[in-house]
C-alpha cells in the first residue's frame, strides 16, 4: 500500500517527474566511469535534468548479452569495445542506432562523416579510442627503446616484459616486432604460418614474460620493477607517469588501439531518453571534455583537429599524450573487431596450447 | 513396572489381549490411522519448516544448473533462425549433393536472418565449428537485404567464395539439429574429420584435456600440501590447553577473515623477485642478485597461495575430529608395548579419518574450482580449468561451450565422490 502512495506524491510533488527513475549506465568503473561521470553524465544532468546513475562492472558486454537473455533488462547504456558491440549488433542484443540522430559537428558536419572512418558501427556510438602501447621504465633501461623489436631484444633491453595474457594484442606486437607492417597483420594472423611465426617471435623472450589478467597489473609489475617493460593501457600508464609520478615512459611505436562507445540494450527502460543521453555524450565537446580528464583520444574529426590548435583553455596539454595524435599514429594497427570476432576461439586455444608447453 | 498413563504400556497390553480386536485411541479412532495422521502432520510441518530452503535451492541452484547442463548439448543458434536450409538438410540426408534447392533455401534464410538482426547468432553459431566463417555470414547478410537473384548458387558464391565449401556445409547440416555433442567434443579436444568421424584436433590446438589432468594435479597436490601443514596444527590444537588452542585458533581463522584478494595480493609482495623473500635471500647470500627465485607467476605460485588459502578448509574438520578422540586409547597403546609411531598409525590416526576424508574433500572440491587465485599468481603455467570457462563466459560468449567444459568438470568431481564414497564410505564424514 505504501509504495503506490509514495510513488503518487512523488508524480505531484514534482513537475519533471520522469526525470525522477534515473538513467543507468553500465561502465567499467575506476578512473574511466570516474572521467565519463564528470564529462558526460554530469553536464547531461545539468542540461536535462535527467539524472543518470553508473553501474560498475568489468564486463559490461556480458552484462548486457545476460540481462537481454533473461529478459529484464535494467541498463539503459552500456560502455563496450567496438568488438563486442560488432557481436551484440548482430545477435540483435541491442538496438540499431541512427547517425543522422547524433549531434553534427560545429561546422555542419553530419555525425556520419565527423567519425574517424570504420568507427560508428549500426548499434554503436564511439566515445573514445584507447590504446595499448608498450610502456617502460626510464630508470631501469639505459637507453630508451625505439621500436617494437626492442622489445623482443633481450640483448640490449635485459631485463623482463610484462604482457596481457591474451592472443590479442600479443599475437599482434610480436609480427610488428618481427617487421611485418601494420596493414598485413590480420591478413596473417588468418593463416596458421603467421599465428607460428607470431608464436616463434614470443619464444625468444618466453621466460622473461610476466603475463597479466587485468588492466591495473602491469603498473603495478611496473612500479614494482619486476619488469622493465610492459604493455598496457596508454591511460593508465599516462596516470602512473604523469600523476603519481613513475618513471614510466611509453613507446607508442606499433600502439594497437581500439574505440570504445555506447550501445543500448534492448529493452532498454528508458530508451529515448538512452538516446538523448548517447547523442549528448559523443558531441565534439563532450568528448573534448573527456579527453582532458584521462588521455583517451575523441573519435569526432572535429575534436581532434581542436586538440592539434593549441588553446588558452588548457584542455590541449594532453594532445601529446592521445593515441589519436598523429605523431603517434605512425605505426599504428587498428584493432580489427571483425577478425576478432572470427578467430578468437581458436586463436585463443591455440595460445593456451603454447602457453602451457613446459 | 507399568505406569497406567504411559500410552505405550497401554498399547502392548491391548495387544497383547487378542490380534482380532482393533486397536483405538483414548477417543476410539483405529490407532493405526491415527499413527498416519499425526506423522503425516510431522511430516509436513518438517517440509514446510525447510521449503523456504528447497525453494531457494531449486531457484538458485538447480534450475541454474540444470539449464546450463542443458546448454551445453542445445544450441539453437542455426536451427531457429535458418529455417528453410534447415528443413532441407531434414529432407535430405547426409551425402546428397548440394542442389540449387539447398542453395535457394540458404539465400532466403541469409536474408531473413539479415532482415530480423540474428545474422550474427547464426554465424557465431557456425563460427565455433568452422573458425573464420562468422564474417562470411555477417558480410553476406549485409549484402543480402534485397535478396539474391537466381541462379542461387551463382550469386552466393559470387558474394563470397568462401561458400563452396564442403566443411562449411558440413558444420551448417551439423547446426540444423540444436541437440549437438559438438561442444563436448571441443572440451575434449575432440572433433570431427571430414567422414563425421571422431578424431583429435592437431596437437597445437589440443588445451582441455592438458587442463584437466593439470586441475586434477594440481588440487591433487594442494590437498597434500594441505594434509601436510594442517595436520599438526590441527593436532596442536587438539591438545593444547583451551586458553592457547582458542590463541592458536584465532591465529588459522584470521586469514579465513581477510578478503581472498587481499592474501593473494600479499603473496604476490612476498614471493616476486623483488619481493620480501628474495631480498631476505640475497641478503643472506643464499642467492646472488642476479639469480632471485621464480616463486610466483608460475605453478608454484598456484600452489603455494591455493595451499594457505585452503588451509583452514583442512584444519577445522581435522581439528572437531581430534577433539573427540580420547587420549587414553594412545596411552594404552603406549602402556602395552606399542612404540609412539605405532600407537600413532595405528590407532590414533585410523580414529582421524573421518576429519581428514572431510577435510580433504572439501579443499580438493574447492581447488577444482578454483579461479581467481591462479588467474592472478598462475603465470603461464598455473592456469586451471576454470579460467577457460571463465574465459568462455566473459570473453569469447560462448556459454555453451563454457556450459560443456563445467558439466565435464562436475561430472569428474562426482565421480572422485563416488570413488571415495567407494573407498572410505560418505557416512564416515564429519565436517565439525
Amino acid at each position: 500500500m505504501l509504495k503506490p502512495l509514495t510513488l503518487t506524491a512523488a508524480l505531484l510533488s514534482t513537475p519533471a517527474f520522469a526525470a525522477d527513475t534515473p538513467l543507468t549506465v553500465v561502465s567499467w568503473g575506476g578512473d574511466f566511469a570516474a572521467m565519463q561521470d564528470a564529462a558526460l553524465a554530469r553536464p547531461f544532468a545539468e542540461a536535462t535534468g535527467q539524472a543518470v546513475r553508473f553501474l560498475d562492472t568489468d564486463d559490461p558486454a556480458g552484462l548486457v548479452k545476460t540481462q537481454v537473455e533473461a529478459g529484464n533488462v535494467v541498463v539503459d547504456v552500456a560502455s563496450v569495445g567496438q568488438g563486442a558491440a560488432m557481436r551484440l549488433c548482430a545477435e540483435g542484443d541491442v538496438e540499431p542506432l541512427d547517425p543522422a540522430a547524433l549531434l553534427p559537428a560545429a561546422d555542419g558536419t553530419a555525425a556520419a562523416a565527423d567519425f574517424m572512418p570504420g568507427t560508428l558501427g549500426d548499434c554503436f556510438v564511439p566515445t573514445d579510442i584507447y590504446s595499448t602501447v608498450i610502456a617502460y621504465d626510464r630508470q631501469a633501461l639505459e637507453t630508451a627503446p625505439r621500436s617494437a623489436a626492442d622489445f623482443f631484444d633481450l640483448d640490449r633491453f635485459p631485463g623482463r616484459r610484462a604482457l596481457g595474457r591474451t592472443p590479442q594484442f600479443t599475437l599482434e606486437l610480436a609480427l610488428i616486432a618481427d617487421g611485418v607492417p601494420a596493414a598485413q597483420v590480420y591478413e596473417l594472423l588468418a593463416t596458421e604460418a603467421g599465428v607460428e611465426r607470431a608464436l616463434a617471435r614470443l619464444d625468444g623472450i618466453r621466460d622473461q614474460i610476466v603475463w597479466w589478467d587485468a588492466g591495473a597489473q602491469p603498473i603495478q609489475l611496473l612500479a614494482d620493477r619486476e619488469v622493465v617493460m610492459a604493455h598496457a593501457y596508454n591511460g593508465r600508464v599516462y596516470k602512473a607517469a604523469e600523476v603519481d609520478g613513475l618513471p614510466l615512459a611509453i613507446l607508442w611505436d606499433a600502439q594497437l588501439y581500439e574505440v570504445e562507445g555506447w550501445v543500448i540494450p534492448k529493452g532498454a527502460p528508458q530508451p529515448q531518453r538512452a538516446r538523448d543521453f548517447v547523442a549528448y555524450s559523443t558531441s565534439a565537446e563532450a568528448q573534448l571534455r573527456s579527453a582532458a580528464i584521462l588521455p583517451y583520444g575523441p573519435p569526432r574529426l572535429s575534436a581532434q583537429a581542436l586538440l592539434e590548435n593549441p588553446g588558452a583553455d588548457g584542455r590541449t596539454t594532453l594532445a601529446p599524450h592521445l593515441p589519436t595524435a598523429p605523431e603517434n599514429m605512425a605505426n599504428a594497427l587498428f584493432v580489427a573487431p571483425e577478425f576478432w570476432a572470427d578467430h578468437e576461439t581458436q586463436l585463443r586455444e591455440r595460445f593456451t596450447a603454447w602457453l602451457g608447453q613446459d | 513396572m507399568q505406569n497406567a498413563l504411559d500410552p505405550h504400556a497401554a498399547i502392548v497390553t491391548e495387544a497383547s489381549g487378542g490380534a482380532a480386536t482393533l486397536l483405538t485411541t483414548a477417543d476410539g479412532q483405529p490407532l493405526a490411522r491415527a499413527l498416519a495422521r499425526s506423522s503425516a502432520r510431522a511430516r509436513r510441518r518438517a517440509f514446510l519448516l525447510v521449503a523456504p530452503l528447497l525453494l531457494f535451492v531449486v531457484v538458485t541452484f538447480v534450475i541454474p544448473i540444470g539449464q546450463m547442463l542443458h546448454r551445453s548439448m542445445y544450441n539453437a543458434g542455426f536451427a531457429d533462425n535458418m529455417p528453410q536450409v534447415s528443413a532441407w538438410f531434414q529432407e535430405n540426408p547426409a551425402g546428397t549433393p548440394i542442389d540449387e534447392a539447398a542453395w535457394g533455401a540458404l539465400a532466403a534464410d541469409l536474408q531473413l536472418a539479415a532482415g530480423n538482426r540474428t545474422i550474427g547468432i547464426v554465424g557465431t553459431r557456425i563460427n565455433y565449428d568452422v573458425p573464420g566463417t562468422r564474417s562470411l555470414f555477417t558480410s553476406t547478410g549485409r549484402k543480402a537485404r534485397d535478396g539474391f537473384p537466381p541462379p542461387y548458387r551463382d550469386s552466393l558464391i559470387e558474394a563470397d567464395a568462401k561458400w563452396d565449401n564442403p566443411t562449411l556445409w558440413r558444420a551448417m547440416r551439423s547446426a540444423s539439429s540444436a541437440y549437438t555433442a559438438n561442444f563436448y567434443l571441443s572440451s575434449l579436444d575432440r572433433t570431427r574429420d571430414d567422414d563425421g568421424k571422431i578424431t583429435t584436433v592437431p596437437e597445437r590446438q589440443q588445451v582441455y584435456v592438458m587442463l584437466f589432468k593439470r586441475t586434477l594435479w594440481l588440487s591433487l597436490a594442494i590437498t597434500g600440501m594441505t594434509f601436510l601443514l594442517g595436520f599438526p596444527i590441527a593436532h596442536l590444537l587438539a591438545t593444547l590447553p583451551m586458553r592457547k588452542s582458542n590463541l592458536l585458533m584465532i591465529l588459522v581463522l584470521l586469514p579465513f577473515w581477510t578478503s581472498l584478494l587481499v592474501r593473494t595480493t600479499a603473496w604476490m609482495v612476498l614471493l616476486q623477485q623483488q619481493g620480501v623473500l628474495n631480498d631476505i635471500f640475497v641478503w643472506l647470500g643464499v642467492v646472488g642478485p642476479d639469480g632471485r627465485l621464480q616463486m610466483i607467476y608460475n605453478r608454484t605460485g598456484t600452489i603455494i597461495a591455493m595451499t594457505h588459502i585452503l588451509l583452514p578448509f583442512m584444519i577445522l574438520p581435522l581439528y572437531s575430529v581430534m577433539r573427540t578422540i580420547n587420549p587414553s586409547y594412545v596411552r594404552a597403546a603406549r602402556s602395552l608395548g606399542a612404540t609412539s609411531w605405532t600407537a600413532f598409525r595405528r590407532v590414533y590416526f585410523p580414529q582421524t579419518l573421518p576429519g581428514l576424508g572431510a577435510g580433504a574433500l572439501l579443499v580438493f572440491i574447492l581447488a577444482v574450482g578454483y579461479y581467481i587465485t591462479p588467474a592472478l599468481v598462475g603465470g603461464s603455467t598455473g592456469q586451471l580449468i576454470s579460467n577457460m570457462i571463465a574465459m568462455h563466459m566473459t570473453e569469447t560468449l560462448n556459454w555453451s561451450m563454457a556450459a560443456a567444459l563445467a558439466a565435464l568438470l562436475l561430472g569428474g568431481v562426482l565421480v572422485l565422490y563416488w570413488v571415495y564414497d567407494r573407498l572410505v564410505g560418505i557416512d564416515n564424514l564429519k565436517l565439525g
